[in-house]
């Protein structure tokens, strides 16, 4: 019966859907005819079908700051959340001190700091490094460093109420049968928790892969820098309207397979759970509209 | 599942630790607060080894508190508990008790099985990983000995079809009777089970009810918080009234169930027989 009214509802939406999308279009297109400006469509097709290697560096970079950032950030939210609920009240200050200051403070402020706040003291002059034959940038490792401990501030937020979504009755299981308060934590809490962390990290992650972005203001030629420069000079110069399209188009080809990466997780970490068979549709996860019969309330 | 199948439960798990005098546990001037409330106002008890005894007593009365303090669940601020001989929860420094070391207290629990009334299993793990964590990681069992004692553990509460379920799929009762064998595992010296079966649908009550009454037959030491008084009668030793934070009377069940002494036992047995 729901799911007999979820298909109608999703076929009306489906439907009205695409004439919208038509028309939007078709005023983009008017918009585009009636200026004097020279359209360089194959910039777009090229960046997308074609890209050079600056680009695919860029989306490189993009990626592999945008993971490593998020696992710092994952490591500092669980070691954050931690300290939040600890009974040990300098590690709740510590932990406390750390959410405010990184969660109330811009992270462009945070990323200048870090790399030129931190270089121009000497405190850490971020001096290039050589992992495994490949040379790592002072301002990519400072970009890396300034988005992960940013993230992990909201991490522990995110972990922490992970946490406090487990019943204590797991933990008081857990210490009756012998283990201690950290034993409990890592096997039987944690693991628990990670189902619920999973939905908000796909989010954050989500935004990570864009906020790369700022760190256009160290000069790290991740996937926004590249398409900036390309506008600033070479062939393809002055062609912001073509270039920061193709730019949108990497940005959303990497959240969508983020997207499809994440319904795999939940579906994994719903093992045992009984009411979950599979998580939302392709469709759902993608544009997250309208809730399937899988994803809500039965 | 029959009675006289005796010793099939604990035959799974092997011998237990032993009691020196005979003695399991030992309770005296046990006070407890949250805060301002007095929860628990002088409680003696001993109990000793395969001694099956039933605390009831109205809501309220101090019944699941006092058993929480038996494994330090719940701290306690005057008197003493101890298990086995050992001091529960605390060390003594001089004249006075001091909260003892996590890890000890950890250890001191690792005997005492604790069945809750809301099962609490550990939703992500099997009804098998279950009764093998602890044993895994918290005594250093090999793994293959401990799946060994958890297979044979879940056919002897008769769930030998459900070794890889989940917890979430599993009924009220076939949880609880996996909470008991995820106790068993650890070879408690001592079980207590907190109102084991008040939170099951009627028809699932007789089956837990069953492995209980085996454990008792094969000699398990256990203290029981419930209202079920076929249990009692049946495998009881001893019955033991709560009410407001004390003992208000205890006695073998048949006696104390059919000529009760005090006023506040006939008040509460007249509410729930």
């Amino acid at each position: 019966m729901t799911s007999v009214i979820a298909r109608t509802l999703r076929n009306r939406t489906r439907s009205a859907a695409r004439p919208a999308g038509f028309i939007v279009i078709a005023l983009l297109l008017a918009g585009c005819g009636r200026s004097s400006y020279q359209y360089h469509w194959n910039i777009v097709v090229d960046s997308v079908f074609r890209p050079d290697g600056l680009i695919l560096y860029g989306v490189w970079l993009t990626l592999s700051i945008s993971v490593i950032s998020q696992l710092i950030g994952v490591i500092l939210g669980v070691v954050g959340a931690v300290g939040r609920i600890s009974r040990v009240t300098p590690m709740r200050w510590a932990a406390s001190i750390y959410v405010w200051f990184f969660r109330g403070t811009p992270l462009l402020v945070q990323i200048t700091f870090i790399y030129f706040g931190l270089g121009v003291t000497r405190i850490y002059g971020w001096p290039a490094i050589t992992i495994g034959g490949i040379s790592i940038s002072g301002a990519i490792q400072a970009g890396i460093v300034a988005l992960g401990v940013n993230e992990g501030a909201y991490m522990t937020e995110i972990v922490r109420a992970g946490i406090l979504a487990i019943d204590t009755g797991q933990m008081e299981a857990a210490k009756s049968l012998g283990m201690t308060y950290r034993k409990a934590m890592r096997r039987i809490v944690l693991p628990q928790a990670a189902r619920v962390i999973v939905p908000p990290l796909g989010n954050e992650f989500n935004n990570m892969l864009k906020t790369t972005s700022l760190l256009v203001i160290i000069s790290v030629p991740e996937l926004y820098v590249t398409f900036s420069r390309k506008n600033a000079s070479g062939p393809t110069v002055f062609h912001p309207f073509e270039l920061f399209i193709a730019a949108a188009i990497w940005y959303l080809l990497l959240t969508s397979a983020w997207g499809l990466v994440q319904a795999r997780i939940e579906r994994r970490l719903a093992r045992g759970t009984t009411a979950v068979e599979s998580g939302p549709g392709l469709r759902d996860r993608l544009f997250g509209l309208w809730g399937s019969p899988g994803s809500g309330l039965r | 599942m029959t009675l006289h199948k005796a010793h099939d439960l604990l035959d799974a798990v092997g011998e237990l630790p032993q009691p020196t005098d005979g003695l399991v546990v030992e309770a005296s001037g046990v006070h407890k607060y949250f805060g301002r409330l007095h929860v628990l106002k002088g409680v003696d008890m001993t109990v000793r080894k395969r001694e099956v005894v039933v605390i009831i007593g109205p809501s309220g009365s101090g019944k699941t508190t006092f058993l929480r303090c038996i494994n330090h669940l719940e701290r306690i601020q005057e008197g003493r508990i101890s298990v086995n001989g050992h001091l529960i929860g605390y060390r003594e420094e001089g004249a006075k008790l001091v909260e003892d070391r996590e890890r000890n207290i950890a250890a001191q629990r690792a005997q005492i099985g604790f069945v809750f009334q809301r099962f609490n299993l550990f939703p992500h793990l099997t009804a098998l990983e279950n009764i093998m964590e602890a044993p895994v990681q918290v005594s250093g069992t090999p793994e293959d000995e401990a799946r060994a004692i958890g297979l044979k553990l879940l056919e002897r509460v008769g769930l030998e079809a459900k070794v890889d379920t989940y917890p979430g799929q599993l009924s009220g009762g076939q949880q609880q009777r996996v909470a008991i064998a995820r106790a068993l595992a650890m070879r408690p010296a001592l079980i207590l089970f907190d109102e084991p079966t008040s939170a099951l649908d009627p028809e699932m009550i007789g089956e837990v009810l069953d492995v209980m009454k085996e454990l008792a037959v094969e000699g398990m030491t256990m203290i029981v918080v419930s209202h079920e008084m076929g249990f009692a009668r049946e495998v009881g030793d001893r019955v033991v009234m709560m009410d407001d934070g004390m003992i208000v009377e205890e006695g073998v069940p048949a006696a104390l169930f059919e000529t009760p002494r005090e006023e506040r036992t006939k008040a509460f047995l007249s509410k729930i027989l």
